[in-house]
């Protein structure tokens, strides 16, 4: 296939790469993201139009009751070793397409993750930089990472509603050391409510990794 | 059905009692017999020399027993385009909604009203959409027909509507042959029907130990055609029938006896099966509860009897009393349902019905397909996939410190999991606020309303419609 300027044969190509998301064929996506590269074509128009439209429709379909966890997953998990691939050909080029750079972490005194874990798996998916720091996490060392590593978003979840309370530490360290405004905070898990959220004055929180993807974009007016 | 390393199950009867009840049974037909009305019957009776007094007939027990050698054991039913859709044997395990409601739950209003045309024609529509509700059955009686079309009219409003066998029946000796037409037109001719049956007929005795002149006449009309038939025998512990569960079981199963005797003097081989409604009295209000648990346990023990003769079964469970769907409509259905299950209930009658046998909904009908699938999910039992069991996918936990997307969990859970539909609430607190905090009947409503939108998902072929139409319009 010569792609050039056809812009049918582009959407197609691009469709080709959303199915295979859709379909969960790791095989096919990694292979359609290596021939874009060969195929010289625009790489952010490939990201966008072809591996992050695959990733919205797996979105939609788990809103719709289609699609299950497992399946958000692995998809999320394609389209991040897609982007393995994609990435490091933009950098070359100079382009730059990470949305944001993202902190995640489950709370100190908390050893549930995968709720954590899904919503990080879906941020990266859709563009962002996660550092998912895991579980049993001291707030400290939380706040230490996202001045590291210059976050826009710190992430944190709390299954517990004992441990809950260490995610309003995370914004009190945060105005301690006067850099509350440098970062949105947004929290989740299952005691986590919207009076709670206020009471934390954290930025916003999310019920699921959907929701949350739509969340962090809304803060940061991607 | 794939079963994995045990089918759970429950029973209520030894065979030494089972034996004692068939036994029993035996000598009830023989020495205190059967009433019988019908004359085609009464003839039937007569050529094979049986004794009566009057309308009393005493069924030898050697007659019984050669009757019973030529009932199938297994029936197998067609949909309506005459694909094979459901097995009535072994353990099998199907549901179709409770028949003959004569009132309506009306969803919208919340009134429990006479039910019109209208209301079984979005019954039918949205029975055709639950994919644990494999069959379909007449089950409103609606007012707007002529009261003489009241029991045909729903067989035609069934078929135009939903491609699932139908559990029917007769008000009227002369409404078999306008329903056995209504069936033929979804068939290429009688044997066709007979091969590929697309209907059961409920015939119902009068307890006790009587066979009404127009139940054993839909009975004999049935076997003559191949078409199945249903018994419905329903003693009503300390009514009209002994207060003790086993003297109804036994009562219960003299009565299908004397069924089979008419089915198979009628016709050789015809397809039976044995089924009831029994009930206990309610000795404080005097009603029939089909949510009582005793009531279950006659049906258990009837069923096992069922089993025990080597027929396929049905029986009344999945139902409840309460007047709307409520958390007693869920209880009563949902232990009906579960020990239906259990017993391996052929053809289980119940879903969506309410208030004695009297009121359908299509909310607990909705309601009801979700506890089905997980009842269905139940039988399917523990699955054995080879060992070591765990070991194996624990070592890889140390990569990722998760096992949702361990390929494990994707291969498997769609096959290990009864994926609740909406009906069912489990969204965390916050998303269930947000989606406007509703009740399971505010779910179910909407879920109602959401398959009724979607319309067909197998529509009828035209010239079966108009077949069907010209059936009907030339008996209105």
């Amino acid at each position: 296939m010569f792609f050039g300027d056809n812009k049918l044969v582009q959407e197609q190509f691009y469709k080709e790469i959303s199915d295979a998301i859709v379909n969960l064929d790791k095989e096919r996506a990694i292979e359609l993201a290596k021939r874009a590269i060969i195929e010289n074509m625009n790489l952010l128009e490939v990201i966008e139009k072809g591996y992050g439209d695959g990733i919205r429709r797996i979105g939609d379909l788990w809103e719709e009751g289609d699609f299950f966890l497992p399946e958000l997953m692995l998809g999320g998990t394609i389209m991040q070793e897609s982007m393995d691939i994609l990435l490091p050909e933009l950098k070359r080029s100079g382009e730059n397409i990470n949305l944001g750079t993202v902190v995640i972490a489950t709370i100190e005194g908390d050893i549930h993750s995968i709720g954590k874990t899904i919503v990080g798996t879906m941020l990266s998916a859709n563009g962002f930089e996660v550092y998912d720091l895991g579980a049993d996490v001291p707030a400290e060392k939380i706040v230490n990472t996202a001045i590291e590593k210059n976050a826009d978003v710190i992430g944190v979840s709390a299954l517990l509603t004992t441990t809950m309370f260490g995610q309003k530490k995370i914004v009190d360290i945060l105005e301690e050391k006067g850099i509350r405004s440098k970062f949105k905070v947004i929290i989740g898990g299952a005691p986590v409510t919207k009076s709670w959220t206020e009471e934390c004055q954290a930025d916003g929180f999310a019920s699921s990794a959907v929701e949350a993807v739509k969340l962090v974009k809304k803060l940061l007016n991607k | 059905m794939k079963v994995g390393i045990l089918r759970p199950k429950i029973q209520v009867l030894d065979e030494e009692h089972k034996n004692k009840i068939y036994i029993e049974a035996k000598e009830i037909l023989e020495n205190l017999g059967i009433f019988l009305e019908n004359e085609n019957a009464k003839e039937l009776f007569h050529n094979e020399g049986i004794s009566h007094e009057g309308l009393r007939y005493f069924i030898p027990s050697d007659l019984v027993e050669k009757c019973l050698k030529t009932v199938p054991s297994e029936i197998k039913l067609y949909d309506r385009e005459g694909k094979e859709h459901i097995t009535l044997g072994e353990d099998n395990v199907h549901f179709d909604p409770g028949s003959a409601a004569i009132l309506y739950f009306d969803e919208t209003s919340g009134e429990i009203r006479n039910a019109i045309k209208e209301d079984f024609i979005r019954f039918s529509k949205v029975v055709e959409h639950l994919q644990y509700i494999e069959a379909q059955s007449t089950a409103l009686i609606y007012q707007d027909v002529p009261k003489e079309a009241q029991d045909w009219h729903r067989l035609f409003i069934a078929l135009t509507n939903c491609y699932k066998p139908v559990v029917t029946g007769t008000f009227r000796k002369e409404s078999f042959t306008i329903m056995k037409d209504l069936l033929l037109s979804c068939r290429r001719s009688e044997d066709d029907l007979a091969r590929k049956p697309l209907a059961i007929f409920d015939a119902c005795p009068s307890p006790p130990l009587k066979w009404s002149d127009l139940t054993t006449q839909s009975l004999i009309d049935a076997a003559v055609s191949m078409i199945p038939s249903e018994f419905v025998s329903m003693p009503l512990a300390g009514a009209s029938a002994p207060m003790s569960l086993i003297g109804s079981i036994t009562q219960h199963c003299a009565e299908c006896l004397a069924g089979v005797v008419i089915g198979q003097l009628t016709k050789t081989g015809a397809p039976l099966i044995w089924g009831g409604s029994p009930a206990i009295l309610d000795m404080k209000q005097g009603t029939t509860p089909m949510g009582a648990i005793e009531t279950m346990m006659i049906n258990l023990g009837d069923v096992e009897m069922g089993k025990f003769l080597k027929m396929p079964t049905h029986a009344y469970m999945s139902l409840s009393d309460s007047k709307v769907p409520d958390t007693q409509a869920g209880f009563e259905a949902g232990m009906g349902a579960l020990l239906a299950g259990l017993a391996g209930v052929n053809m289980v009658s119940g879903p969506g019905m309410l208030d004695f046998e009297s009121t359908q909904s299509i909310e607990k009908l909705v309601i009801d397909n979700e506890l089905i699938g997980m009842v269905k999910r139940l039988l399917q039992g523990i699955e054995d996939y080879g060992s070591p069991f765990a070991a194996n996918i624990l070592k890889d936990y140390e990569d990722k410190e998760e096992l949702l997307s361990h390929p494990s969990t994707l291969k498997l859970f769609r096959k290990e999991l009864f994926l609740a539909g909406p009906v069912i609430d489990r969204q965390s607190r916050d998303m269930w606020k947000a989606s406007g905090a509703k009740s399971t009947r505010k779910r179910a409503k909407e879920e109602a309303f959401k398959l009724l939108s979607k319309g067909s998902l197998r529509p009828i072929d035209d010239r079966v419609a108009k077949e069907l139409e010209d059936v009907a319009l030339k008996h209105l």
